[in-house]
C-alpha cells in the first residue's frame, strides 16, 4: 500500500474519482453523505437491502483513504468481551501456576502484572481506537440490525466519547478518531438516537447504467454484450415479486460463473443451470424456472440493446 | 443572518411540520456542510440536505417532495402558501403510520397499569358480560364492556431465550469474572460465578382476517389485538381482507381501537372476500423479514373462509410456519358445538398450524393468554414434530 494524503479529499469530486480507483462506483446521492461523514467527523450509516454494496463502501473507502479497514460483525448477544476487549483467561492461568513456584510471591504484585496488556485481547472497537497514529482507520460496524438494543445502547456511548474503559487498565482514548461506517439491513428499526449522529444514507439497488459499470469494472472477463445482457437479466429479475432479489454480488458470481463456462450470450437453458448463483431460495427459484425465464430474457433483451 | 441561514432555518420549520424530527445541531451542520460543497448544484443541496436531515427511509419520500416544493416556491418567491400547507399534505402522500387522528379515549390513558383483576373479576364496567356468550351475539352494552375489559388485558408472552448472557447462581461458569475474584486469592479457583442466557418477552405477530365473514366477530377481535398489542410489548399487527395493511403503530396508540375500526371499514370496502394466500404472500415478501426476528408466535385470527388459490395459501402458510416459533390459528366459529372445519382454506391451513384454537368468548381469550404464557422458552422455542 503506498501512503497516499491521510487527509480527507478535497471535494466532493476527489472522493468520487479516489473511490472509482478503488473501482467502486458512487453516484451523488451516496458520495456527498460520505464527503459530509468524514468532513464533520461523524459516523456513516448505511441502510438498504442485502447486497447492494453496503459493506463495500466501508472497504473501498478504506482503500481510497489509505487506511487499515477494522470490521465488526454484529450478531445477537454480541457483548463487551466480544466487540471491545477480554482477558486472555488460559494465559492468566498458566501464569499464575508459574509464579505458584516463585519463592515468596508479592500478591498485589501478581494481580498487577496479571491484568496488564499482554493479556489483554483486543477486540475492533478497542483497537480502532488504538491503532491510529495520524492515519486513523476505518471501523465498520456491519449489520447492527442484528445485534440486541442492549449494544445499541453501548455504541451510542462508544460512538460520542471514542473512549473505552477497562477497570483493571483505565480509559483508553483515540487521539484521533476513526472513520466509523455502520450498515444496516434494515430487519428492524435501528434507534433513532443512534442514527441522528450520524450522517444518513439509503443506498438503493443501482440502476441498468450504474450496475453495468459496476460488472464490467469487477468482471473484466465478461465480453460487453455478455455484461450487458447480464445485467438487463438481473434488473428484470428484480421486478419479479419474489422473496428475496438478487444483489449486486449474486450479479457479480453470475457474470463470472457465466464467464468461466465460456459464454458469450444469454440464453433461457444456461439461466436455468446457473439460477442459484441468482436467487438463494427455493420458492424463487421455482416460481421463475420455465416460462418465466422466457418472459424475463425478452424483456432483459430488449432493455440489453436499447 | 444571511440568506442560507434563514432560508435553511424555515426549511427545518417546514419538515418538522411534515413530521420529521429535525434538530438544530443537524442544522447547523447542514449549514457548515454547505459552505463546502456550495450551494452551486441544486441536486448536491439536495443530497446534503438529505444525508443530514432525514435518519429514517420512511421519511425520504417526505423530504423529496418538501424539498422539490420548497425550492420551487422559493424561486418564485411566494414562500408563504405553498410552504405551510405542505405539513398536513405531506403526511398524507407518505401514508405515515405514526399519523394517528390525536384523539383519546380516557379511560385508555387512566387504565395503564390495571392488573389481572380487572380482568379476572370483570366486575368494573356497569354491564354485566357473560363470560361464556359468543362475541357474535353481544349487544351494543356488552361490547362497550368488553372494549374496557380486552383493551386493559394483562397479557404475558411468554418468553424467548435470548443470546446474552447475565450473571446467575446456576448454570455454565463464568470465566470472565472467574479470574477477577479469584486472583487475590493466589489464584485458588474458590469461588465459581456462573452466567445464564437472558430471557426476553417473545415477540407476537398477529395476522387478523377482516373481510366481510368475519364481520359478526371483527370489532371485539380488534379490541382484542389492541389489548395485546399495549401490554404485551413485541407485538406487530396486520389487517388483511384481500389486501394486507400494517397497523402496528396504530393499533398501539391510544384511542387506537377507533382508528382501527375505520380503518377495517376501508379494507372491506375494496370487497372481493378474503384472499388469505395473497394476503400471506404480502406479508412473506415484504414484511417477514423485518418483523419475523427471534422466534415469534404468529397468531392468524380467521375463520378460514378463502376465496382465493388454495395452493398458494399452503405454500405462504408453510412458509409462515418455517419462520415462526409456533403457528397459532384462532377461529371464531371453532366455539360452536356444531362447527367442523370443512371450508377448502381451514383444512389446507390445518396442515401446518400447531394449533387451533377457539376465539369466541371471553372465557376463549383467557385461555388463550394462558396458553401463550405457558410456552416454553428455547431459543426457537418449540421443538416440533414436523
Amino acid at each position: 500500500m503506498t501512503p497516499g494524503p491521510a487527509s480527507a479529499p478535497a471535494s466532493v469530486d476527489a472522493l468520487q474519482q479516489a473511490l472509482a480507483e478503488e473501482q467502486y462506483i458512487a453516484e451523488r446521492a451516496l458520495a456527498v453523505p460520505i464527503y459530509l461523514a468524514l468532513r464533520l467527523k461523524r459516523p456513516l450509516f448505511l441502510e438498504g437491502e442485502a447486497g447492494v454494496g453496503k459493506t463495500e463502501v466501508a472497504k473501498a473507502l478504506a482503500a481510497a483513504l489509505h487506511r487499515p479497514l477494522i470490521r465488526l460483525q454484529c450478531y445477537e448477544g454480541l457483548d463487551v468481551s466480544h466487540a471491545v476487549y477480554e482477558w486472555n483467561y488460559p494465559r492468566q492461568l498458566l501464569e499464575i501456576r508459574l509464579l505458584e513456584t516463585t519463592p515468596d510471591l508479592d500478591r498485589t504484585a501478581v494481580a498487577r502484572e496479571l491484568f496488564t496488556e499482554t493479556f489483554l485481547i483486543k477486540r475492533p472497537l478497542l483497537r480502532a481506537l488504538e491503532e491510529n497514529g495520524d492515519r486513523p482507520p476505518v471501523l465498520l460496524i456491519d449489520e447492527i440490525d442484528r445485534a440486541d438494543e442492549e449494544f445499541e445502547g453501548y455504541l451510542l456511548e462508544f460512538l460520542s466519547d471514542f473512549q473505552v474503559t477497562i477497570p483493571e487498565l483505565g480509559t483508553i482514548r483515540a487521539s484521533q478518531p476513526p472513520v466509523v461506517v455502520v450498515t444496516s439491513n434494515r430487519t428492524r428499526e435501528v434507534h433513532d438516537a443512534l442514527k441522528r449522529r450520524c450522517v444518513y444514507s439509503w443506498i438503493p439497488y443501482p440502476d441498468f447504467e450504474k450496475e453495468l459499470k459496476i460488472v464490467t469494472s469487477k468482471v473484466p472477463g465478461a465480453s460487453a454484450r455478455l455484461a450487458r445482457e447480464v445485467t438487463a437479466f438481473v434488473q428484470e429479475l428484480r421486478t419479479a415479486d419474489l422473496y428475496k432479489s438478487a444483489g449486486i454480488s449474486e450479479t457479480l458470481d453470475w457474470a463470472a460463473a457465466l464467464v468461466a463456462l465460456d459464454r458469450e450470450v444469454l440464453d433461457s437453458d444456461v439461466i436455468e443451470e446457473t439460477l442459484g448463483l441468482l436467487l438463494k431460495n427455493q420458492e424463487d427459484i421455482d416460481s421463475v424456472r420455465g416460462e418465466r425465464i422466457q418472459t424475463l430474457l425478452a424483456r432483459a433483451m430488449d432493455l440489453a440493446t436499447r | 443572518m444571511n440568506a442560507l441561514v434563514t432560508n435553511l432555518l424555515l426549511f427545518g420549520r417546514v419538515l418538522r411540520a411534515a413530521g420529521l424530527q429535525v434538530h438544530h445541531g443537524r442544522l447547523v451542520d447542514a449549514i457548515r456542510a454547505l459552505e463546502w460543497t456550495g450551494v452551486g448544484s441544486r441536486n448536491d443541496v439536495r443530497e446534503v440536505l438529505r444525508a443530514l436531515l432525514v435518519h429514517r427511509h420512511d421519511d425520504l419520500a417526505v423530504f423529496d417532495e418538501a424539498f422539490d416544493l420548497f425550492f420551487r416556491a422559493h424561486g418564485s418567491s411566494e414562500l408563504n402558501l405553498p410552504l405551510f400547507s405542505l405539513g398536513e399534505r405531506a403526511r398524507v402522500v407518505a401514508k405515515r403510520e405514526a399519523g394517528v387522528p390525536p384523539r383519546v379515549e380516557v379511560e385508555d390513558i387512566a387504565g395503564g397499569t390495571s392488573s389481572a383483576a380487572a380482568f379476572a373479576v370483570g366486575a368494573y364496567s356497569p354491564v354485566e358480560v357473560s363470560r361464556t356468550k359468543d362475541f357474535g351475539e353481544f349487544t351494543a352494552g356488552e361490547l362497550e364492556a368488553a372494549r374496557r375489559l380486552l383493551l386493559r388485558m394483562p397479557w404475558d408472552p411468554g418468553h424467548r431465550r435470548t443470546r446474552r448472557w447475565e450473571r446467575a447462581t446456576q448454570g455454565p461458569i463464568d470465566l470472565r469474572r472467574i479470574l477477577r475474584r479469584n486472583v487475590m486469592r493466589g489464584g485458588a479457583l474458590v469461588d465459581l460465578p456462573r452466567r445464564v442466557r437472558r430471557d426476553a418477552p417473545r415477540p407476537i405477530v398477529v395476522l387478523a382476517d377482516v373481510s366481510g365473514s368475519m364481520d359478526r366477530y371483527s370489532r371485539v377481535l380488534l379490541y382484542f389485538a389492541c389489548g395485546l398489542a399495549r401490554s404485551a410489548g413485541h407485538v406487530e399487527s396486520f389487517l388483511f381482507a384481500t389486501r394486507l395493511t400494517r397497523v402496528t403503530r396504530r393499533v398501539a396508540a391510544p384511542g387506537g381501537a377507533r382508528a382501527v375500526t375505520q380503518l377495517v371499514r376501508e379494507l372491506q370496502d375494496w370487497g372481493g372476500g378474503t384472499r388469505i394466500g395473497e394476503a400471506l404472500r404480502t406479508f412473506n415478501t415484504t414484511w417477514a423479514r423485518r418483523v419475523m426476528r427471534h422466534g415469534p408466535v404468529v397468531l392468524v385470527v380467521s375463520d378460514g373462509w378463502d376465496r382465493g388459490d388454495p395452493a398458494l395459501l399452503d405454500r405462504e402458510l408453510a412458509r409462515v410456519r418455517r419462520s415462526c416459533a409456533r403457528l397459532i390459528w384462532l377461529n371464531p366459529l371453532l366455539g360452536s358445538a356444531r362447527y367442523e372445519p370443512l371450508t377448502r382454506g381451514m383444512q389446507t391451513a390445518l396442515q401446518h398450524v400447531d394449533d387451533f384454537l377457539p376465539v369466541h368468548n371471553l372465557t376463549s381469550v383467557e385461555r388463550l393468554a394462558t396458553h401463550l404464557r405457558r410456552l416454553p422458552p428455547g431459543r426457537h422455542g418449540i421443538h416440533r414434530h414436523v
